[in-house]
């Protein structure tokens, strides 16, 4: 065979492999590039206002953190064909269920109304009040689920996923100094010291990238997706790719907030894209559509991961491949969570500060428990069969554990007690 | 005689009575754990309860501070 034939016939089969990959992929990628949510964007940018690109290498170390943990969710869902919530009903018993599910519903819901902090802060920029906002989100949230397909709602959740890269062309936006970024970000450091101001952002980054709904999410939507064991490398190369995007997002934002706004007082994204709206105003759109895609990423995933869980929980018909009349509980309480989300953000003086705080109060209570399940869960050889962890899985999964339980811990004690990290 | 708040009482009770039948029986479909309870599995269960009671105790110092 010529050089042109090879050639030909090696493009030919590396076309049918991005062409099956787009069609497998989904649950991966969208709650990897969801895991960018709007706490999430504000978590990188304050930290990159704060401490340039000086924490960069940490953010590389938690891709394959990101990957190991939700990698677990893809077998287990695939080889169990159940939720993680009605997974830990069944392996563990009303308790550990009645907790986890009281927990996740509780943690989701407020989570939510962070996502509509997150939105209607980003679209107030450009003078859209929040109320034509919620109202904006929720239609289009809504209209996004009553399709009846689980196919055409993952799709349509892959392009707002894919808007979550618009901090890549911001970036070249502000021309950063690349050997600048290369030196200082990836070498491993602590800027300033390490002190208690450093530690809690590192335990901010952490926190704002393995949260428990991932968990629940991704396994619920290879559940809902109809995926089978024989799919299970599709997922995990899914789970991975979106491992490495969740990261580079994050890195992008880093480097746009350590270029121009290193050193200053920043609180929120929203803040920062305020800012930049009057001294680069492409940038500033940049940043307020991202924020706000951000958020609408996450809220769309939060709402169906719940909505998943009490169908699961409740026996209740629980499908995006269901029309509403098939599955009227599943689809009330997604819009119950979403309305009720949105009307929270409305209320005048509501006290979103003290929310925001508490959402990272209430993730710690359930984050070490689902991480818990889930590697227990995994080495079930009676359910999970040649799927279950190995013993490398097994010792990478235990270390990623105990350092999360660790780090979300004290993330969660120097929330309720900032005094004790001054 | 049947009233509005006589058929509203009733109304509320049936669906409170639906919902606890539910939560029972789902007690009872789990009732027993599916997982084998190996010692590791129940050391884990205890430090995840111990963990648990540690949190509640310091959100209640929080609040007791807060007053």
């Amino acid at each position: 065979m010529d050089f042109g034939s090879t050639f030909f016939y090696k493009y030919r089969r590396f076309i049918k492999v991005v062409k099956i990959y787009l069609l497998l992929a989904g649950p991966g990628l969208i709650v990897m590039l969801a895991d960018n949510d709007a706490g999430g964007i504000t978590t990188y940018t304050v930290t990159g206002a704060k401490f340039g690109y000086g924490l960069i290498w940490f953010l590389l170390l938690i891709f394959p953190v990101a990957y190991i943990v939700q990698e677990m969710t893809v077998r287990l869902g695939a080889v169990t064909k159940r939720g993680h919530a009605e997974a830990i009903f069944d392996a563990f018993g009303p308790f550990w269920g009645w907790f986890s599910f009281l927990d996740l519903a509780l943690l989701n819901w407020l989570t939510l109304i962070t996502e509509f902090i997150g939105m209607t802060a980003a679209l107030s920029i450009f003078h859209i009040h929040p109320l034509i906002t919620v109202i904006i989100v929720s239609v289009i949230m809504m209209l996004m689920v009553l399709q009846g397909r689980y196919w055409t709602w993952e799709k349509i959740a892959i392009l707002f996923a894919a808007l979550n890269l618009i901090y890549i062309p911001a970036a070249f936006l502000v021309h950063p100094s690349v050997s600048e970024v290369l030196s200082v970000g990836l070498v491993p450091h602590f800027p300033g010291g390490f002190n208690g101001t450093l530690f809690f952002f590192l335990m901010a980054n952490v926190g704002t990238t393995i949260t428990p709904w991932m968990i629940f999410f991704q396994q619920s939507a290879v559940v809902d997706k109809g995926m089978k064991e024989k799919d299970i490398p599709w997922g995990q190369v899914d789970t991975l790719i979106g491992s490495a995007f969740t990261v580079i997002v994050a890195i992008f934002v880093i480097v746009v907030a350590g270029t121009v706004l290193y050193g200053s007082e920043i609180e929120s994204a929203a803040q920062a894209a305020s800012i930049l709206m009057t001294t680069n105003p492409y940038l500033g759109t940049f940043i307020a559509i991202g924020l706000f895609d951000a958020g609408f990423l996450g809220a769309i995933c939060i709402s169906l991961a719940s909505s998943w869980a009490f169908g699961e929980v409740f026996g209740w018909a629980h499908s995006l491949n269901l029309k509403i009349r098939e599955a009227p509980w599943f689809y009330a309480c997604y819009f119950f969570a979403l309305v009720t989300a949105g009307i929270v953000v409305l209320i005048p003086n509501a006290p979103l500060v003290l929310i925001t705080l508490f959402v990272q109060v209430i993730a710690v209570t359930l984050l070490p428990a689902a991480l818990v399940f889930l590697i227990l869960l995994l080495n079930n050889e009676e359910v999970m069969g040649k799927y279950r962890n190995t013993t490398a899985q097994n010792v990478a999964g235990a270390v990623i554990v105990i350092a999360i339980i660790v780090l979300s811990t004290l993330y969660g004690i120097s929330t309720l007690f900032p005094e004790w990290i001054a | 005689m049947i009233t509005i708040e006589g058929m509203f009482r009733t109304r509320i009770g049936s669906v409170i009575r639906g919902w606890t039948d539910k939560i029972t029986e789902i007690n009872r479909k789990y009732a027993t754990p599916r997982i084998r309870m190996s010692r590791g599995v129940k050391v884990v269960l205890l430090f995840l309860r111990l963990y648990l009671i540690f949190l509640v105790l310091l959100l209640g110092y929080k609040f007791w501070t807060m007053l």
